[in-house]
């Protein structure tokens, strides 16, 4: 094959390559964590709950569910003192001294069946004696709230989380760049706002479940629906007190995560069970019901805003204050509320930013991580706020974010240089998807029309050393396989994983298969499936490691035929030589190795590619200031657009138009780039209109999918207009970055515009209900 | 707990099953035949991640009893490929990208090959309907309804290539 031929063939990377698991799970043949058989020997788990939001545990008594026959044990927070936690660890396993939260774990039971284990549940008898609660983080964040966490200084946290003891603060992350008071006086305009995002479930169509089992040898091996199989093995050794190496956690595929199955949220909970019942696989499945309330939850936010510009319309300052609802324990939402903080601008340029980012103790559930943490809600308060700028002003919205978001080489708020980035020309394609601009009449009197566009930034929220690893081996028909530690959570990440494998290796997309389940006992490390950090973090590490492999491949060759490595490719599982025109299949020499002459010895052996990533550049950041060289490895932008109709005599919202447009740097298959912001973009839109937990003192009142409605296939806006942009990232793989979390960030704000554009009213918050709008619309004389 | 014994037609094989008096035809599904495909997301008839065909229509397996089915016919997704070739939803549905986690597929599919059933040309509202009992939390529907428009056109089933 010639050079002139072989540039002819197709890469994997950049096609639409199919699914690697997809016929798996058309059949039903794909492993869920609930599909595994564990034999009649497995024990049931159920979880007895505070239905108190703060109350001291005055005396629990099991001794009656212990006596129920086919009960196996009882464990309560008196059998595991240690503390557990992601990034501050303020976290009991079991409530221990008091409870924070209604749904919170108090006791619980395993027994031969989950019936058992249920009536066992009614048998523990808890005495408690309520105490003040917070609800409101702003009141939470004051003197006068009770302390929630009265040792939150004793805790353990990284050095880049700064909880402010004798306070309900568990983390106050501040940005002060420029000098925000004196900067009003520069302002031609300046606007005020706050807004109120409540509290949503991430729901997926999985529920959490985990089975544990202990051994006489005192190993642990932990089944879990999991996107963070090694954090987790490292916290749960942490807390119970063993080597990381004897935890092994299996994760098989994950039925949707969206963050919840982060961190450890209800896995160590089997595991404290089983710890007491060794040689016994004990299970837990959360019902639909304490998914809704009991595990990681995404945390309210409460925040308000400043803004101005000058004459020219330059932004001049901002000035941001965030109160995050952070829940009982802040275990991973201080993280949450550091990323409001370092990216809470959104993406515009300010010479001048004050920001206070607060997550606070309150009574609810536990804020955890979800699609984009932060990010949606920062954004739903910056772009409406824009919007109010810009129309003070009287300068069209479009022009107005064109002409301030953040460009490459703009000192950016935490004193970064921003990187090259394709922001203008999501814009432009949003704006221009629903013929921004161009008068748009409503269809009939009855109805009121408008369009509003949101922009977004985000960058992955992670501790700055989140590393990546892969291997890379050869079987015998020529195929390879690849080993790796991130999750494949519906994202398609096992298929990018084989596509750049294939595309360093020169070997067809169809020959790479990749590893699973995970299994932290023999799968590279990988620090967790979040953040949107695998295309770029996991796939340098896929293509060390292929690059490895194929080095060797090619000094094998080299050698063989005495040639150089530079005369020689690799082509359609072939290695080819430029020069002499031979070439040979890897197939023959990926496991067993060449022959010398005259079959005088052997050259080769079994090929292993080994590699990783780390970015080794974050720095931390000033705590009094926010300000450092590099606070993130890099910021994935983009921008959503809507044309909508609003129905008078009910309030309901008719999508006519949708767009997003996002720079992901590089697609390496573009069609799930797509799929990934069509299902994102949907979900934010759920968010936008339909989902709120009802918290009343809080106890959720509407936990069940009846209640807590999500969009249904009868909902969606069908018709969602999709642009990819491409401005590579300078140390991304083939300058990819990723794109799982965005496309539902700028969601809410750009519906939240486009109400505002066709009614004139700006909303506390979503969800955008038709009640709400309706009555929102009655009180403004809009209707009758 | 009392047990009872049924015979029903499960894919097309003649199964004897014992089943708790209690149990869901669901867990006899799952736990008795081993048909772990068919999935369990809310235990409540909520999410229909549970579809299966019972006696032809679409149902939650969660809301049926086992000890309903003595005598029906069952069809779970594990009941769609035939002679090793995939039903034209299941091909249509991989060739229009609708699979994510595939935590909802089998349920989704399951309602697409019974709405074929009753109606071989359905209209985009026919087609919504159906699925507006299958919650998907991941693809936002698009694709999936895409998929079952060109299912609709297919006739024949599709070999499945690796």
């Amino acid at each position: 094959m010639t050079l002139a031929e072989t540039k002819k063939l197709p890469s994997p990377v950049g096609e639409s390559k199919t699914r690697l698991d997809v016929i798996e799970k058309v059949t039903g043949a794909a492993v869920y964590t609930d599909d595994i058989p564990f034999g009649p020997g497995l024990l049931h788990a159920r979880v007895k709950r505070s239905p108190h939001a703060h109350a001291k545990i005055l005396k629990i008594d099991y001794s009656k569910a212990e006596a129920l026959p086919g009960v196996k044990v009882v464990v309560t927070g008196e059998d595991f003192p240690k503390r557990i936690g992601l990034y501050l660890v303020d976290k009991h396993i079991f409530a221990r001294d008091r409870v924070r939260f209604i749904g919170e774990p108090v006791a619980a039971v395993a027994a031969i069946n989950a019936d058992i284990a249920e009536k066992a549940l009614d048998l523990i008898e808890v005495e408690y004696e309520p105490l003040e609660a917070v609800f409101d983080p702003v009141y939470g964040a004051s003197p006068e709230a009770p302390l929630l966490h009265p040792d939150m200084a004793d805790y353990d946290v990284p050095n880049y989380i700064f909880p402010q003891a004798g306070t309900n603060i568990a983390n106050h992350f501040k940005i002060r760049k420029g000098d925000v008071e004196r900067a009003w006086e520069q302002c031609a305009a300046v606007v005020e706002s706050e807004f109120y995002i409540p509290h949503v479930q991430h729901v997926p169509i999985e529920p959490h479940v985990a089975v544990a089992r202990w051994d006489d040898d005192g190993t642990l091996t932990l089944w879990a629906a999991s996107q963070s199989p090694f954090a987790q093995r490292n916290l749960i050794a942490k807390s119970f007190g063993v080597s990381q190496s004897d935890v092994r956690v299996i994760a098989p595929l994950v039925g949707g995560g969206f963050g919840c199955k982060a961190g450890v949220t209800m896995e160590a909970l089997p595991v404290a069970i089983a710890s007491k019942v060794k040689g016994r696989a004990v299970k837990l499945t959360l019902t639909r019901e304490e998914e809704f309330f009991t595990n990681f939850v995404r945390q309210a936010l409460v925040i308000k805003l400043k803004m101005g510009c000058d004459a020219d319309g330059n932004l001049v300052a901002l000035k941001n204050t965030m109160y995050w609802d952070g829940g009982a324990s802040t275990e991973y939402g201080v993280n949450i509320t550091r990323a409001g903080g370092y990216n809470s601008t959104g993406p515009y340029f300010f010479p001048n930013v004050h920001t206070d980012s607060l997550c606070v103790y309150t009574n609810h559930p536990i804020g955890g991580a979800y699609r984009g943490f932060g990010m949606s809600e920062l954004h739903t308060g910056i772009e409406q706020t824009i919007d109010m700028l810009a129309e003070k002003m009287g300068i069209d919205a479009v022009d107005f974010r064109l002409k301030n978001c953040v460009k490459g080489g703009d000192i950016i708020l935490t004193g970064m240089t921003m990187h090259p980035t394709g922001l203008n020309q999501c814009i432009e394609k949003a704006a221009k998807a629903i013929e921004w601009g161009k008068e748009a009449k409503p269809s009939s009197p009855n109805k009121l029309r408008g369009k509003g566009i949101a922009l977004m930034w985000k960058a992955p929220s992670m501790p700055p050393n989140a590393g990546s690893s892969a291997e890379v081996k050869f079987s015998e028909d020529g195929t390879v396989t690849v080993s790796l530690g991130g999750q494949e959570i519906g994202q398609g990440a096992f298929t990018v994983m084989a596509q750049m494998a294939a595309g360093v290796l020169g070997i067809p997309y169809e020959s790479v298969r990749v590893r699973g389940p995970l299994d932290t006992r023999y799968s590279p490390y990988e620090w967790q499936t979040v953040a949107s950090r695998l295309t770029w973090s996991m796939g340098n590490a896929v293509v060390a490691a292929a690059q490895d492999a194929r080095d060797q491949l090619l000094d094998l060759a080299a050698d063989h035929w005495d040639e150089e490595v530079e005369d020689l490719d690799i082509v359609n599982g072939k290695v080819i030589s430029y020069k002499s025109e031979q070439e040979m299949s890897v197939k023959d020499i990926g496991i067993y190795g060449l022959p010398n002459e005259n079959f005088e010895g052997w050259k080769g052996g079994p090929i292993v590619g080994r590699g990783s990533f780390m970015p080794t550049y974050v720095t931390n950041l000033d705590f009094e200031t926010g300000q450092g060289d590099r606070a993130v490895v890099h910021y994935t932008t983009g921008a959503q657009a809507f044309d909508i109709e609003i129905d008078k005599e009910t309030g309901r919202i008719e999508v006519l138009k949708s767009a997003s447009a996002f720079d992901v740097g590089r697609a390496i298959n573009p069609e799930l780039v797509r799929a990934q912001i069509e299902g994102g973009f949907i979900q934010g839109y759920s968010s936008a209109v339909y989902e709120q937990m009802l918290l009343k003192e809080g106890a959720m009142l509407n936990p069940s999918f009846v209640d807590y409605r999500i969009a249904t296939a009868v909902d969606i806006p069908i018709e969602h207009h999709v642009d990819i942009i491409e401005v590579p990232q300078d140390d991304g793989p083939w300058g990819a970055r990723g794109i799982g979390e965005h496309p539902m960030v700028p969601t809410i704000a750009a519906l939240a515009n486009a109400i505002y554009d066709a009614t004139g009213l700006r909303l506390e918050g979503p969800p955008f209900t038709a009640e709400k709008l309706y009555l929102a619309m009655l009180d403004a004389g809009l209707v009758e | 707990m009392t047990i009872h014994t049924i015979t029903c037609t499960v894919n097309g094989e003649s199964e004897v099953v014992e089943v708790p008096a209690h149990w869901t035809l669901l867990q006899m599904l799952r736990e008795k035949l081993g048909l772990t495909g068919t999935k369990n997301g809310c235990a409540g008839g909520e999410c229909g991640a549970c579809t299966v065909m019972l006696n032809g229509a679409p149902v939650n397996s969660c809301m049926v009893l086992g000890v309903e089915c003595d005598g029906a016919t069952i069809v779970t997704v594990e009941g769609l490929v035939k002679d090793g070739q995939l039903d034209p939803v299941q091909a249509a549905i991989v060739e229009a990208g609708g699979v994510q986690c595939g935590f909802c597929t089998p349920g989704v599919l399951i309602s697409a090959r019974s709405l074929l059933d009753r109606n071989p040309n359905p209209t985009e509202d026919e087609i919504k309907e159906a699925l507006v009992g299958n919650l998907c939390r991941c693809t936002g529907y698009v694709r999936i309804i895409d998929g079952i428009k060109e299912a609709a056109k297919l006739n024949e089933p599709v070999v499945i290539k690796e």
